[in-house]
């Protein structure tokens, strides 16, 4: 059953998530304007699977939901 | 002091007519040395025409993304490579994007769907969503919901809606350029029925999708001719996998020239400040549009991105002494 996760993440707790929630490409390599564009837009694809989520924008907030990971918000 | 800002003193600030389109034109021509005396021109004029108040609206999407138009500047057409996904909004989660708008100060509630028009799926929805927030919220609904009939334009009437947004995008002469899927004379079409309606018109568009100076000046004037209630001004957002991904974004003096030529346009409109500001003119360019001409916030984040928070807009309306507009000043 998919999970709700939030955005925020215990420092050093998580490993790096295998793909850019950007763009879904592979995070290795380097994604900063990637980074930059997230800072004006919620993410687009699961950064564990690269699946594009499903994405809900509301004034004050977002959530996006991967069918196999599950929710993340921010 | 250039020519046609002495006519614009007298013409608009005194007389409270707008510029024709060849005016405009020579507006958004003044070079950048004459900048700050047009902004405050176009200040001086929204505060005589509008008064200090500022008009708080929040925005949310019921319906986003698998649109079957093909407006080039949209993430949510189905018809590009976009990585935006469909996805419907359900009631509750409706009031609750309601009932957190209100809470910044909000008066207006617009509620959008991608769709070229409504079908009854999403006007059942509508009429459900509106009364629920109605019951629960004390906020002006307005709604985005496409090119509409003569029936659902008075459904809409019906359910309370006050104000319908449907935005011409940019003049007559490069709409071909920017939508194919329809014509602008069908947008105009439902812009004069929700006119006649007698709910409010708020009819805008985008600026930066390669419309040259002329075209642009060729919209301010189209749209003063519709006379509308609201004008919201976005700039483009380039989005990835629309055909207007490559765009460059419009520069923050052509943006804030554009503003105060609309306003000089529409001396009496609410001009409203929408998406793209953030990438076209940052912090520093909000404050300036505000001391410009516009005369309305949409606050928050916008149908698919996200925007400055709501409290930055809002710290900023009161560092300008310029109060939100109330509800009760609405009715």
């Amino acid at each position: 059953m998919p999970m709700d996760r939030g955005s925020t993440r215990a420092q050093g707790a998580a490993p790096v998530p295998p793909y850019c929630d950007h763009c879904g490409e592979p995070a290795a390599g380097g994604h900063a304007a990637c980074a930059t564009a997230r800072e004006l837009e919620p993410p687009r694809f699961c950064p564990d699977c690269r699946r594009r989520m499903k994405v809900q924008v509301v004034p004050t907030g977002w959530t996006a939901t991967c069918v196999e990971h599950g929710t993340r918000h921010g | 002091m250039p020519q046609i800002l002495d006519r614009a003193r007298a013409r608009v600030l005194d007389g409270g007519a707008g510029l024709d389109q060849a005016e405009i034109l020579e507006i958004l021509r003044l070079p950048d040395e004459d900048l700050p005396e047009l902004l405050q021109l176009a200040h001086d004029v929204r505060m005589k025409w509008c008064g200090p108040e500022v008009e708080v609206e929040g925005i949310v999407s019921l319906k986003t993304g698998g649109c079957p138009e093909d407006c080039h500047f949209c993430s949510q057409s189905g018809l590009f490579a976009s990585p935006v996904r469909a996805v419907w909004l359900d009631i509750p989660s409706l009031v609750k994007a309601a009932e957190q708008t209100a809470a910044t100060g909000a008066s207006e509630f617009c509620i959008v769907a991608a769709v070229r028009g409504p079908d009854q799926r999403l006007m059942d929805q509508m009429r459900e969503g509106v009364k629920a927030i109605k019951e629960a919220v004390d906020i002006q609904v307005a709604a985005s919901l496409g090119m509409l009939t003569q029936e659902q334009v008075d459904d809409l009437v019906d359910m309370g809606v006050h104000r319908y947004n449907h935005n011409l995008e940019t003049c007559k002469s490069h709409f071909p350029n920017v939508v194919t899927t329809h014509s602008w004379e069908e947008r105009w079409s439902t812009l004069t029925m929700v006119r006649e309606s007698g709910m409010e018109v708020c009819c805008g568009g985008i600026l930066g999708m390669g419309e040259t100076i002329e075209q642009r000046a060729e919209f301010a004037a189209q749209l003063a001719e519709l006379d509308p209630h609201e004008v919201p001004l976005n700039f483009l957002n380039p989005r990835p996998g629309t055909p207007f991904s490559d765009r460059p974004v419009v520069e923050g003096k052509d943006a804030l020239r554009a503003i105060a030529a609309f306003r000089l346009a529409m001396p009496r409109t609410i001009l409203r400040y929408a998406g793209g500001r953030e990438i076209t003119l940052g912090d520093l360019g909000t404050r300036e549009g505000l001391l410009g001409g516009i005369n309305a916030v949409i606050v928050g984040n916008y149908l698919t991105t996200l925007g400055r928070p709501a409290t930055a807009d809002l710290e900023l309306l009161q560092d300008l002494k310029m109060p939100v507009k109330s509800l009760s000043a609405t009715f």
